[in-house]
């Protein structure tokens, strides 16, 4: 990534001399992949800055990405690749912002527009590499970031608590049930029984693809949290094939009520109240 | 979805990769047309045997395979680590005993769950528990 504290070549002269040409053809050479996704004013806008703080930054002398003076051009980099990613852009989109300006160099010196030889042009190329990795670096982590706001997102939106009956809650559960949910669900349903003042949840399974004794263990502690707080609490939901599976493996839910499907257990929960539901006849 | 492959090793390094098992062991009973009860049955036995490697064994390998015997087929699933291994056999497969903070059923109930069932272990030799459920 470095080639030595002191530069032989002329690179920093070089692309001085050059911007007005280098920045017009870079702009052109970036703008056409992106199709259109983004505005040649905003691609002008954010080019033109990083070439300016590049230029500043080779002046220094050093051709080291991680020393002091290109730590504008890192951050311009960084925000430009995070943005990128954050829009959409794929992973080539968004690293041909930096290797065009490669290009355009190439075709200038190519055609003796600016001068160059080939010690300016292997430096120049070597820089923008290490600008390069940095582009797709950032970018990888504003992916991850993405990802890990969307799991969390997905934790609060597979966990909600519904009221679905005067003093009485369900948390229907969908996918798999690890700590971490369990976590999630068990909290946003003692808030909600303290909140609403229900003394009967409902907590459905049906969505739930597997019971293996870790999720049933959560099951009961979320039971017996909600029981202390003077909850009771019914898990409903529970399929032919996950009944059976939960037999064969031993787990027992004790003095715990269970039922097949949420109607059963909201019945329940309905006459445990108190309320007499008829028929609608006459 | 692409077919899976008759074979598939998945380390066991972290909660995720105990979704994958789950995932992996899914698909290949459903390849081996094993019915509902029998896939919810694999699929949970090895969940639980995929936690205990990841959870005594300190993570490890597990090996999903497609059989095949004359008209039926079934599903392979063997879990391997070098942890400090099980040092009574007996009581590691008494139902609500454990050494950690479990209920004391995965060993045990795996082992209810499935047709097949080997555990080989021993103290400091690491444990690897095979697996077999036949399509009927």
């Amino acid at each position: 990534m470095t080639t030595g504290p002191e530069p032989t070549d002329n690179l920093a002269a070089l692309l001085r001399a050059g911007t007005g040409a280098l920045t017009r053809r870079w702009i052109e050479l970036a703008a056409a992949p992106l199709r259109g996704r983004l505005t040649v004013a905003e691609l002008e806008r954010e080019l033109t800055e990083l070439f300016r703080a590049l230029v500043a930054a080779v002046e220094s002398g050093s051709r080291d990405l991680q020393s002091e003076p290109y730590a504008e051009v890192r951050a311009l980099l960084s925000d430009m690749s995070r943005h990128r990613a954050r829009s959409g852009f794929t992973p080539t989109e968004t690293a041909v912002g930096v290797f065009t300006l490669k290009q355009a160099l190439f075709e200038l010196v190519d055609r003796a527009e600016i001068e160059g030889d080939l010690r300016e042009v292997l430096a120049f190329s070597l820089l923008l590499d290490a600008l390069g990795l940095l582009t797709f670096e950032t970018y990888a982590k504003a992916r991850e970031e993405v990802i890990d706001e969307q799991a969390e997102q997905l934790l609060e939106l597979t966990t909600p608590v519904v009221k679905v009956w005067e003093g009485v809650l369900a948390v229907p559960l969908v996918g798999t049930l690890d700590s971490a949910r369990t976590q999630v669900v068990m909290e946003k349903l003692l808030e909600s029984l303290v909140g609403s003042g229900a003394e009967h949840a409902i907590i459905d399974i049906t969505g739930v693809l597997a019971v293996d004794t870790q999720v049933a263990q959560h099951l009961l502690k979320t039971v017996m949290a909600a029981r202390l707080m003077g909850a009771e609490c019914t898990i409903s939901g529970i399929r032919p094939h996950i009944a059976q599976t939960i037999v064969g493996l031993g787990i027992e839910f004790g003095d715990i009520t269970t039922k097949a499907t949420l109607a059963d257990a909201l019945r329940h929960a309905l006459t445990r109240s108190g309320v007499t539901i008829s028929s609608g006849r006459g | 979805m692409t077919p899976p492959a008759a074979r598939e090793e998945i380390p066991i390094t972290a909660d995720e990769d105990v979704v994958r098992v789950r995932q992996a062991v899914r698909s290949y009973a459903q390849k081996a047309k094993l019915s509902l009860v029998d896939q919810t049955k694999l699929v949970t036995a090895t969940s639980e045997l995929a936690r205990n490697t990841l959870t005594y064994g300190g993570g490890g390998t597990a090996v999903v395979e497609f059989l095949t015997e004359g008209r039926r087929s079934g599903v392979r699933a063997s879990f391997q680590d070098d942890g400090p291994g099980i040092p009574d056999v007996d009581l590691a497969l008494t139902d609500g005993w454990t050494s950690g903070r479990g209920m004391g059923l995965g060993l045990s109930g795996a082992r209810r769950l499935v047709d097949e069932f080997t555990l080989d272990t021993g103290a400091g030799q690491g444990t690897t528990v095979t697996v077999v459920k036949w399509s009927r």
